[in-house]
């Protein structure tokens, strides 16, 4: 990690968050450190999902929704909660994998091409390859590869999650965003999804919702710990999870929290 | 309403010595069973009714006049003396009028679902969408009205020409009148695309109008598709707009500019005037209904399969 | 990483796609618009032609050659004699075949059968139920052209929306209302009765006057029938002086109702009878606007206060 501001990918200046009149979010401070794991840990409720979500406006597909403060996006610096800033712009550079599978009810080709079809790219050849490296990336392509014309819908929970973190890789994002990627499946899919988090972060900046902190654990360089919609601690993941400075994040990691 | 609390225990149960079955008790419930049963079942009687009825007076019809005369025949002429009965001057009615229709009602009926479903604010659905409703609820007299005395002579101003009783005229009315039954049920269907996918589509950078129309729209498919098809056997039944604008004179054309009476306005026709029970042209209107009750049993049946065939599976 | 060239090429892009949206928002809106600026314009052209004509006379009155002094009272005296025999029959019938298909029957093919029908009744062309009538209720029931044969018309064609509406109410309940029943020993009919009915007879309410709003604008059946055009009397009155004070005589008396009667006078050549048919329809529509209002806003009201 070298010189000061290009070491993170973004940077969270007093962020505060409002459904109508209810505060979500408490004037957020941290940061995302380019190509690598972040973590986001806490009871439910406490606002992990909606500050996953302040990083691709996806609040502002629903009226009433308000942030206050900023999220720098390096390296060209810009603030992506400005109003001025496009919210479509945004999803263009950060993906999203979501709690629950979605894939669309179309092939699992086309699931893959969506994000290209959207930024209008037509050319054949260039989307087949997008697909497949997107696939591969997703570890998915020698499970699907002979059927790539079947509905998405005939794979597995597991499958099809990871078909869902290959459409967000098909265009090549600065951030992906991982909503509690593992919470609908069964164990041994969790393990491959994890396994490919890991491989991911070479390429792209993760930033992760877990309520499972032994994911957190395994999967994330750097954790912060969530309660009320405060950022209550942020540090390196070893540290939290072995020496956390503030009495309730030990709480909850060591699973006193009430 | 009283809660569940309230409901006191049956008396036979409550002086019964031991555990035991109520025959009572259980006789009057199948009782009241088969009763609900037979109501139910009501309804396959008078699809049954129907059909029997259609065909029984339909067959007395065909052993007058050949299926072959019937299919072939130019013209369907049946209170004449010079009697033909060829069904395709009344079908032709019906198929200019009901394209008229849907050409209008299908792409707007569409579009207002998709802007109805995926870009109005709030407000602006809610007073919409009951409105629309309500606009479903107008009696069919009241278009033929407004078809005939309305359109008609102001389309009159834009075609020279047009003649007083037209199909144009009739099947534009027809199609305003099936927008709101087309839009609501496809957007219903919209509607219920789960939001989790919309945000998959928008996560990706998808804009409004790209999501609904690469994502809400062929994951709802089936129902879109049950929409339209309940849109096409409206139009094809639709009686009382065509009798009054389109005119009550059989007329084998595919021109819309004229007059024609579709299967409907003949039967119509035919009941506003005295004909005796039994008579050939008593039948002709059951043929007629037969008729049109093929057209409209292959539309539902053509839904059904693609119901089943694309259910939603999101 | 990304180059501001890049980054240009995706905002032209998405600058192109943000014009389509708004392009698609400026259709959408004219396309709602059509539909409601022609009912606009249905209506105020039928307010503006008919609105004079409306007085208490023409409430008062027989139809007439002389269209100055004709009026709807054999009309709107038929169309709430017909809408009660139509409610009679349908009402019980829609609510039973309702409650036995969501509560009853068991999957199989006879269950499977009714559903497939019920879908497809809905979809039959009214003017078909007509014929049906003719053939059975005038003809071969021997009941004629009466008020009996018209209201069993009308009743069987909005059975299949009183039965929907009952099936969707009744599927609102949760399962714990009638497992609380059932742990309190209710029998089957006993939990229908006591619970599921009441708790969605407003939602079967709202599907019944959507049904009869639909029945009172419904011609084409009544025409099919060959209900009379020209009733310058009222059926027999249901009440009477002597024992035993009630009579049925009405249902099989000649009638017509306010569509026929628009209908009528909308096919006359004269100007004067367009007028009383604009008057005509304008009552018309007033009722059954009046009659789907009141359902949706039932509907609005029943969706607001739903707590389970």
């Amino acid at each position: 990690m070298a010189d000061a501001p290009n070491q993170y990918k973004s940077e969270v200046k007093s962020l505060s968050f409002y459904y109508g009149a209810f505060s979500a979010l408490k004037n957020i401070n941290m940061r995302l450190h380019e190509k690598q794991v972040t973590a986001l840990i806490g009871p439910s409720g406490c606002g992990k999902s909606t500050f996953l979500r302040c990083f691709n406006r996806m609040h502002d597909l629903y009226p009433g929704n308000r942030y206050v403060g900023e999220i720098i996006l390096h390296p060209d610096n810009v603030n992506i909660l400005a109003r001025e800033v496009d919210p479509i712009e945004v999803r263009m550079r950060v993906s999203m994998v979501f709690q629950k599978p979605n894939p669309f009810p179309k092939s699992i080709y086309e699931n893959v091409a969506y994000g290209l079809r959207v930024r209008g790219v037509k050319q054949r050849a260039l989307v087949d390859e997008k697909v497949e490296e997107a696939l591969r990336g997703a570890a998915l392509w020698d499970e699907v590869k002979d059927r790539l014309n079947q509905l998405a819908y005939n794979l597995s929970g597991g499958q099809q999650q990871r078909l869902c973190i290959a459409r967000a890789l098909a265009t090549d994002p600065e951030i992906l965003l991982f909503d509690e990627p593992t919470s609908a499946l069964d164990p041994i899919a969790t393990a491959s999804i994890e396994e490919l988090i890991a491989d991911l972060k070479d390429k792209v900046t993760i930033l992760i919702v877990t309520h499972n902190m032994q994911q957190a654990a395994r999967v994330s360089d750097y954790t912060a710990y969530m309660y009320l919609g405060e950022v209550i601690e942020f540090d390196v993941t070893d540290t939290i999870f072995i020496k956390p400075k503030n009495k309730q994040t030990e709480d909850y990691i060591t699973g006193r929290f009430g | 309403m009283h809660p569940p609390q309230t409901v006191r225990p049956s008396t036979d149960a409550a002086h019964s010595r031991r555990l035991g079955y109520s025959y009572r008790r259980h006789l009057g419930e199948r009782f009241i069973e088969a009763i609900l049963f037979l109501m139910a079942f009501i309804s396959v009687v008078i699809t049954l009714a129907i059909v029997a009825m259609l065909v029984s007076e339909s067959l007395v019809f065909f052993e007058h006049v050949s299926l072959w005369d019937f299919l072939t025949d130019t013209q369907w002429t049946p209170l004449f003396d010079d009697a033909h009965y060829g069904i395709l001057p009344l079908v032709s009615g019906t198929v200019v009028s009901s394209a008229v229709a849907l050409l209008v009602a299908i792409p707007l009926g569409t579009i207002t679902a998709i802007y109805l479903s995926e870009f109005a604010p709030f407000a602006v659905r809610e007073i919409a969408k009951p409105f629309l409703e309500l606009l479903g609820g107008v009696p069919t007299v009241v278009y033929g009205y407004f078809a005939l005395l309305f359109v008609t002579p102001a389309l009159q101003k834009i075609i020279p020409g047009l003649p007083g009783f037209s199909l144009l005229s009739a099947g534009l009315v027809m199609g305003i009148m099936i927008i709101p039954y087309v839009s609501s049920m496809a957007e219903d269907a919209m509607r219920s695309v789960p939001m989790h996918l919309r945000e998959g589509s928008y996560a990706m950078g998808a804009t409004r109008f790209q999501t609904a129309l690469r994502v809400v729209m062929p994951a709802a498919f089936s129902g879109i598709a049950a929409a339209y098809i309940l849109g096409i056997s409206r139009a094809v039944g639709e009686t009382m707009v065509v009798a009054i604008a389109a005119g009550m004179q059989p007329n084998l054309t595919w021109n819309p500019l004229e007059p024609a009476a579709t299967i409907t306005a003949y039967i119509v026709q035919v009941s506003l005037g005295d004909l005796p029970h039994g008579s050939i042209g008593y039948q002709t209107i059951f043929a007629a209904g037969l008729t049109l009750l093929l057209m409209t049993l292959a539309f539902n049946i053509l839904g059904h399969v693609l119901r089943k065939r694309y259910r939603e599976i999101y | 990483m990304r180059d501001d060239k890049n980054l240009n090429e995706i905002r032209t892009i998405i600058a192109r796609h943000k014009l389509w949206d708004f392009v698609f928002m400026i259709v959408g809106i004219l396309a709602l618009m059509i539909a409601m600026l022609t009912f606009m314009a249905l209506f105020s052209h039928m307010l503006i032609d008919g609105l004079p004509r409306l007085s208490w006379d023409f409430f008062t009155s027989f139809p007439s050659r002389r269209p100055g002094s004709a009026g709807i009272l054999s009309a709107w005296v038929g169309t709430t004699l017909v809408m009660l025999v139509t409610a009679i029959a349908a009402v019980p019938m829609g609510i039973g075949a309702g409650i036995y298909l969501e509560e009853y029957a068991s999957k199989n093919l006879i269950t499977e059968i009714i559903e497939i029908n019920v879908t497809n009744l809905a979809g039959i062309p009214s003017i078909i139920y007509g014929l049906l009538a003719l053939g059975l209720f005038v003809h071969q029931f021997g009941f004629g052209q009466s008020i009996l044969s018209a209201g069993l018309a009308l009743a069987l064609l909005i059975l299949p929306v009183v039965i929907v509406a009952t099936r969707e109410a009744i599927r609102a309940i949760p399962l714990v209302i009638r497992e609380g029943a059932y742990a309190l020993g209710a029998t089957k009919w006993q939990t229908v009765s006591h619970h599921l009915l009441p708790y969605s007879a407003a939602g079967i309410l709202t599907g019944v006057i959507i049904g009869l709003a639909r029945a009172i604008g419904e011609t084409a059946p009544i025409i099919t029938i060959g209900a009379l055009t020209f009733i310058a009397f009222l059926p027999p009155s249901p009440i009477k002086d002597e024992f035993p004070y009630i009579s049925f005589e009405w249902l099989m008396a000649p009638f017509t109702v306010m569509p026929i009667q628009m209908f009528n006078w909308v096919s006359r050549p004269e100007e004067e009878f367009q007028v009383n048919a604009a008057a005509a329809g304008l009552v018309l529509v007033v009722m059954t606007l009046t009659m789907n209002g009141l359902a949706i806003y039932l509907r609005y009201r029943m969706r607001k206060n739903l707590k389970w």
